[in-house]
């Protein structure tokens, strides 16, 4: 058996229920969802917006409660963990948000920002946080001088290096990247990729990188993992996934990217419709309601993620059928 | 140099005080009523140094004597000065207003904290309790609890904080519940933050804006309700002067229609000084509106 897995989740399920004075459906934002990220690699999440990458995300440092399921990080089952023990291990995993500008408190420096899960591990003397936080700030190639500056002083891509800077300042095992770049604009977006590729790199950091965008996901992962509507449709290593998927969906996807080599264009298929909610998911397959090749049979069972070849995993009844397609 | 532009000038690291100072500074009304706040302050503390009465000296060949060269305000119906009244009436109806305020805050902020993180039950144990107080009506409340504690400063501090903190829980509270779904706070959580954490480092910071305000316009209002309950006998009991207490003098007929210095100072401190406080609170609630900080 190869390394025991630095992350692992399993069965991960996410009802979110309406609060006790309001009626309304039950959200089913992530349904069983199992997938493993081995130490070093970077394994990338990649769904439509709503279809639960974010809860997915946040269950894994329990910052959303999981309705079921486990979240084992380096052999530890972070569900079961009593408060004191979770603020510990939470610590080993840090996480970089979308929104750039929400996620800097407005009324704490930078140096406050960086410093702040060191003074929360009770780190000591102060000048060891301050070293820490400004060789953080000097990872993330900003000036030294933005340590006493407010978050309000800089642009997009500035913010999201401050927001990487924080989760290295505590020199994390794992990292989990909701988004990172979606929120920037396109000049900047390569600048920060690039950024989180070296660091991942240099540091040997094992990251879970959520996107919405599978050309962005193409850049930076081992591992891709392809979402719709809190289910898992397929999960492959990235050059296998890019060079053959086998589920409609993620040919969908691959197709709608633009493709720079004009040898490997594909013909487009554009989904057509809504993605459904998760309030009221399809019956059987989730993804029937948009399948171009959805049967009959589609309605009645939920797909099981098999095994088609090593390390990729597909949820489709119809994929022997539709092998030599696309 | 791989990162953009460095950042800008534009504000060159001016911190949320700062900012919010900016803001107050080039409002007009609110620096009028610093301007008429702060003298009157500075009087009525320092007015043991240069005012030779004391607030319960009694002069008896000087009753009900009008404003003139000695008592500069006059004096009352057994022969105080009514300056020195005034003065001492002043510290004690600002330390009565200071005072139930900061300990309506202390109560107000941690209600409000409690609900909004303790859970959904709890939330709604305490919001029903913070409802029910809100519902009783006022003026009986504060007369029955007046009667129960009693005249004095001590009780009528107790008193007033126990009316006003229900307000300011409700509007921490809905602050809180709003900041903690924000991103910077779950960044904390997942950094490990305990919930002392939370509350004062992130949670007192972010409802800076509504503490200041409300601290202002709720002194002005403590101020009134003092001056209503001493009016009334249920505040502070002579010989301690108030200015609340003062007014009660003009009750009689004869100090009303004859003695008018009696009643017109200690009113007019109180107008001017809940006008002032009022201008002062509706610059600092601009200055530290959070919309502004945003942009
Ligand atoms: N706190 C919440 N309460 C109720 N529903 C939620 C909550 N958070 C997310 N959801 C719902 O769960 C689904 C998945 O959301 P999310 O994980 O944010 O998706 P993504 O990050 O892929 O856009 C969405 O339908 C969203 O509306
Ligand atoms: S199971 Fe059916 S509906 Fe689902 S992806 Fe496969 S063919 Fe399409
Ligand atoms: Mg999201």
């Amino acid at each position: 058996m190869s390394e025991q897995p630095l992350l692992a989740v399993s069965g991960l399920t996410k009802h979110f229920k309406p609060s006790t004075f309001s009626r309304g459906p039950v959200v089913r934002a992530i349904e069983d969802v199992s997938f493993e990220v081995p130490r070093g690699t970077v394994v990338g999440l990649v769904g439509e917006s709503g279809s639960g990458k974010t809860t997915i995300g946040r269950s894994v440092l329990r910052l959303v409660e999981p309705t079921s399921g486990a979240v084992r990080f380096d052999g530890v089952d972070m569900t079961a963990l009593p408060p004191s023990e979770l603020r510990r291990q939470r610590a080993r995993m840090q996480y970089i948000f979308q929104d750039p500008f929400a996620s800097l408190s407005p009324r704490m420096t930078i140096g406050q920002i960086l410093m702040e899960g060191l003074e929360i591990q009770g780190m000591r003397p102060r000048e060891a946080r301050v070293a820490r936080a400004k060789a953080a700030l000097a990872a993330v190639e900003l000036p030294a001088d933005a340590f006493d500056r407010y978050a309000h002083e800089f642009s997009g891509g500035q913010r999201q290096r401050i927001g990487i800077a924080r989760a290295l300042a505590l020199e994390p095992e794992l990292i989990v990247a909701d988004e990172p770049v979606s929120a920037l604009d396109v000049s900047i977006q390569a600048q920060i990729i690039n950024l989180l590729r070296d660091l991942q790199q240099r540091l040997g950091l094992t990251m879970l990188f959520i996107s919405h965008d599978l050309a962005v996901v193409e850049y930076i992962c081992d591992t891709v993992i392809v979402l719709y509507l809190g289910r898992v449709m397929e999960m492959a290593p990235a050059a296998e996934l890019y060079a053959n998927p086998r589920h409609p969906y993620t040919r969908a996807l691959l197709s709608a990217i633009p493709e720079p080599v004009p040898g490997r264009a594909k013909q487009r298929q554009v989904l057509v419709g809504d993605i459904p909610s998760p309030a009221n998911p399809p019956s059987g397959c989730v993804f029937r309601t948009r399948c171009p090749h959805a049967a009959a049979a589609c309605a009645n069972t939920v797909p099981p993620l098999d095994n088609v070849a090593q390390a990729h995993r597909v949820a489709c009844i119809r994929r022997e059928e539709l092998a030599g397609l696309a | 140099m791989t990162a953009e532009t460095p950042a800008t000038v534009r504000s060159a690291s001016k911190g949320p005080w700062v900012r919010a100072w900016g803001r107050f500074s080039s409002n007009g009304a609110a620096l009028a009523g610093l301007a008429i706040l702060v003298p009157i302050l500075v009087l009525v503390i320092s007015y043991p140094l240069w005012w030779p009465y004391s607030p319960n000296d009694i002069d008896l060949r000087a009753l009900n004597q009008a404003p003139g060269p000695v008592h500069w305000l006059g004096t009352d119906g057994v022969g105080r000065d009514i300056l020195a009244r005034l003065m001492q009436g002043g510290r004690i109806s600002l330390t009565v207003a200071v005072v139930s305020v900061a300990i309506s805050i202390v109560i107000g902020f941690l209600v409000g904290a409690i609900a909004s993180f303790g859970g959904k039950v709890v939330d709604n144990g305490v919001m029903r309790l913070v409802d029910l107080a809100m519902t009783l009506p006022p003026v009986i409340f504060l007369l029955v609890l007046a009667s129960i504690a009693g005249t004095g400063v001590a009780p009528t501090i107790v008193v007033i904080s126990l009316l006003s903190w229900p307000v300011l829980s409700r509007m921490v509270r809905a602050r809180l519940l709003e900041l903690r779904e924000r991103d910077f706070v779950v960044a904390a959580r997942g950094m490990g933050a305990s919930l002392p954490h939370l509350l004062f480092r992130h949670g007192l910071p972010n409802s800076i804006d509504i503490l200041v305000v409300y601290a202002t316009l709720q002194i002005a209002n403590a101020i009134l309700l003092e001056a209503g309950l001493s009016f009334l006998g249920l505040g502070i009991a002579p010989p301690e002067a108030s200015w609340g207490n003062m007014l009660n003098a003009a009750r009689s007929t004869v100090v009303l229609e004859q003695y008018v210095w009696q009643w017109m100072f200690p009113g007019g401190a109180l107008v001017l000084t809940v006008l002032a406080i009022n201008f002062l609170g509706d610059g600092l609630r601009d200055a530290f509106d959070p919309r502004s900080d945003l942009n």
